[in-house]
């Protein structure tokens, strides 16, 4: 593959929500380091300062800075560097005065006020703002080889069930701030946010109500102007044991115990009935994952589908999620 | 529930004791996002309901076929009868779900002269406040809880806590709400042609920096606004504080009983160790830990036994007679199945050491495991299944 032919090519943030268990933080995660390649620069946001990037990379909690994590795969040519930063609103707060105005130390000293605190209070929205304010300005930093700080950036962000207020930045804060300079500043934002430069993912696990909440946040980004729905990225997914038809057709449990003796197993046909059941409710699990597919297919987004690993997500884990999204053609 | 298959040592949950005891006026169910919260809660309201209690299950954001089950369409904040409840022991279910904003309209409109609760109502800054602001949703289900309770209808209410960023957020937000709507700094700052005596001219001149900064922040507007609100809500400022303490007083009242969810997953369970700390510092009363989607290990066949088994399967030669076709083909879905079986026997051993990281800090804490169902639950019939699991009925 060529560094032009995944699917999101020309998208240089990537908003990655997904319902509450699904593994949004780790799929977020494998994108940034897939998108490592070739010599890029990714930057790793998490929106939420709950430090599970750094949990999952392994390393101390993260401050508000941006620090290299990881590097990409190699292998494919030159590699990549993944940066990441744990934004909080006291942080990015600070980072707003100084950058519009110069004002770091006014900042601090409304910090040691608790006024950030106060700030982010009566304007519900400033947070939020904030917080993809800094993003977008992470996008369009300049800098770097191809004029740009960073190739691409990956934000872990808000679940479903949030996503559509995060980004729709401008229209929450215009009950608050008509005019003004937050007004602008998420007007800015919004220019970032709704352009093809980016795109929503969304992670998703092969049951009912993640699935429900993909499909409604899926229709509810579709409604907002501008706003550039991406990939559905099945996580922890089962892959059949067996074709399809041998699941359905059930297991012979007496054909079963004349292998698990030829396999030199004790107690053959007890082993026999219990391992018929696992498989029997395997195949029904397979059957309703399939439901569950077809449901997702339906929206029309391009579906990537990921494993679920019996072992822990490690690094290790990471870069073989990592790879399976680079092969499926989202990274 | 058999003891050889518990991912835990703990002492075991006896989710029927706390549901009989008629002293149990409320069960708070807690824990992280997407770990089962809503339906435990549902199953266990109907449990009680269905063993002879008055219930009245409070929750948050259920989600749409879930909230179906229990007979909820809309987001009306009234407590509605569940049809289909059984009715044998004397029970009834009722079930309703948060609407924040009209919770904090209803305030508004109880505790000022109709002119004045208009006027607030129709004030940008409260709009955004009673609908966005972060904690308005936990404030409000605990105020709820607290009406609820006080109107003694029911003898049983079973709340759901909201899907925060925190689990411990609901027990923060009425504090910092109360604090924010009561705080002497809003006031201040907001009207500062108050605090003209001549002591507070020094922190006036520090609160004139703060003010600037703010409008350059926010915009004059919004201050503008605020400014409005905290005239008219006034007289209201008092009141918050006393509501957050009255509803902190309710959940550490002994007939007040916390159950944390969680599954056994690494970020779940941190979250439920975080809380069961907190509750414990707070003095409230802990009844135990539901460990939601448990994969029991099925059977007694070791992961490496199995895929050792499995591979001498797979590198048996292939004979050409037929008796050898059927039998490789037999060899074939044996292998698959051992395969399924150590993947899943690998999947119990993880969830196992994942438990045991919580279980180890807290060995007293009593837990009842709850197996991974297939499907969701969408009716009566599922919830009933999950209440019976969770009472540690054999499936």
């Amino acid at each position: 593959m060529t560094a032009r032919d995944t699917d999101w090519d020309g998208v240089r943030l990537h908003v990655v929500t997904g319902k509450g268990g699904t593994g949004k933080t780790t799929v977020a995660a494998a994108l940034a380091l897939a998108l490592a390649r070739g010599g890029r620069k990714v930057l790793l946001i998490e929106a939420e300062g709950r430090q599970g990037i750094a949990r999952l990379f392994d390393r101390p909690p993260l401050p508000y800075g941006e620090r290299k994590i990881a590097i990409g795969p190699g292998g494919e040519g030159e590699t990549g560097d993944v940066y990441a930063l744990a934004i909080d609103p006291e942080g990015a707060l600070l980072d707003y005065l100084q950058m519009f105005y110069g004002m770091r130390s006014a900042g601090r000293a409304l910090t040691k006020l608790g006024m950030v605190d106060f700030a982010t209070t009566i304007a519900p929205g400033l947070s939020d703002v904030l917080c993809t304010g800094k993003a977008t300005e992470a996008v369009r930093r300049k800098g770097g080889r191809n004029g740009h700080a960073y190739d691409a950036v990956v934000m872990d962000a808000p679940p479903t069930g949030r996503i559509g207020r995060f980004l729709n930045v401008s229209a929450e804060v215009s009950g608050l701030a008509k005019v003004g300079p937050i007004r602008s500043h998420a007007d800015s934002v919004a220019n970032v946010i709704k352009s093809p430069q980016t795109a929503v993912h969304f992670v998703c696990t092969l049951e009912e109500m993640p699935v429900q909440e993909t499909l409604d946040g899926i229709a509810e980004l579709r409604g907002v102007k501008g706003m550039q729905v991406g990939g559905v990225i099945v996580n922890m997914a089962r892959p059949a044991v067996l074709p399809r038809e041998e699941l359905e057709s059930g297991p012979d449990v007496s054909a079963l115990a004349g292998s698990l003796t030829r396999a030199g197993l004790h107690s053959a046909d007890e082993l026999a009935k219990s391992l018929g059941d696992e498989l029997a409710e395997h195949a029904r699990r397979v059957r309703l994952q399939d439901g569950q597919r077809d449901d997702l297919a339906e929206a029309g987004q391009p579906l990537y589908e990921l494993p679920l690993l019996t072992d822990a997500i490690d690094l290790a884990a990471l870069y073989r999620l990592a790879a399976e999204l680079r092969d499926q053609g989202a990274a | 529930m058999t003891s050889t298959t518990a991912l835990t040592d703990n002492p075991v949950l006896e989710a029927d004791r706390i549901i009989d005891d008629r002293r149990t006026r409320i069960i708070v169910c807690c824990g992280s996002g997407g770990v089962g919260k809503t339906t435990t809660a549902a199953a266990i309201g109907l449990r009680a309901a269905e063993r002879g209690r008055q219930v009245c299950v409070l929750t948050v954001d259920p989600a749409r076929r879930l909230a179906q089950s229990m007979g909820l369409t809309s987001l009306d904040n009234t407590p509605r009868l569940v049809e289909g409840v059984s009715e044998e022991p004397g029970g009834s279910m009722y079930a309703m779900m948060l609407d924040m904003k009209r919770t904090f309209d209803e305030i508004v409109e109880a505790h000022s002269d109709p002119a004045r609760a208009e006027q607030i109502l129709a004030n940008p800054f409260y709009q955004a406040l009673s609908s966005s602001f972060a904690g308005t949703q936990e404030y409000m289900a605990m105020e709820k809880l607290g009406q609820l309770r006080k109107s003694d209808e029911w003898d049983l209410i079973v709340v759901d806590t909201p899907p925060s960023r925190s689990a411990l957020d609901f027990l923060d937000a009425p504090e910092r709400l109360g604090r924010f709507l009561d705080g002497r700094l809003i006031k201040l700052l907001l009207t500062p042609a108050k605090a003209t005596r001549p002591f507070t001219k020094v922190i006036n001149a520090g609160f004139s920096v703060v003010t600037g900064t703010l409008t350059k922040i926010l915009g004059a507007q919004v201050l503008r606004d605020a400014q409005t609100f905290v005239t008219a809500f006034d007289t209201m400022f008092g009141g918050f504080r006393e509501r957050a303490d009255a509803t902190y007083k309710l959940l550490q009242a002994p007939g007040t009983s916390f159950l944390v969810v969680a599954a056994p997953e690494p970020d779940a369970l941190r979250e439920a160790a975080y809380f069961v700390e907190r509750l414990d510092a707070e003095r409230m009363p802990l009844a135990g830990l539901i460990l939601n989607r448990v994969h029991r290990a099925p059977g007694t066949l070791s992961a490496p036994r199995s895929l050792a088994a499995a591979e001498t399967l797979e590198s048996a030669p292939n004979g050409s007679s037929e008796t050898d076709s059927s039998q490789a083909s037999a060899d074939a879905v044996a292998a698959a199945a051992l395969r399924l079986h150590a993947a899943r026997m690998s999947l119990g051993e993880r969830e196992r050491r994942v438990a045991s990281a919580f279980t180890s800090a807290h060995p007293a804490v009593p837990v009842m495991e709850v197996p991974a169902l297939p499907e969701d639950v969408h009716d009566l019939a599922g919830l009933r299944t999950v209440g019976a699991s969770l009472s540690g009925e054999p499936q």
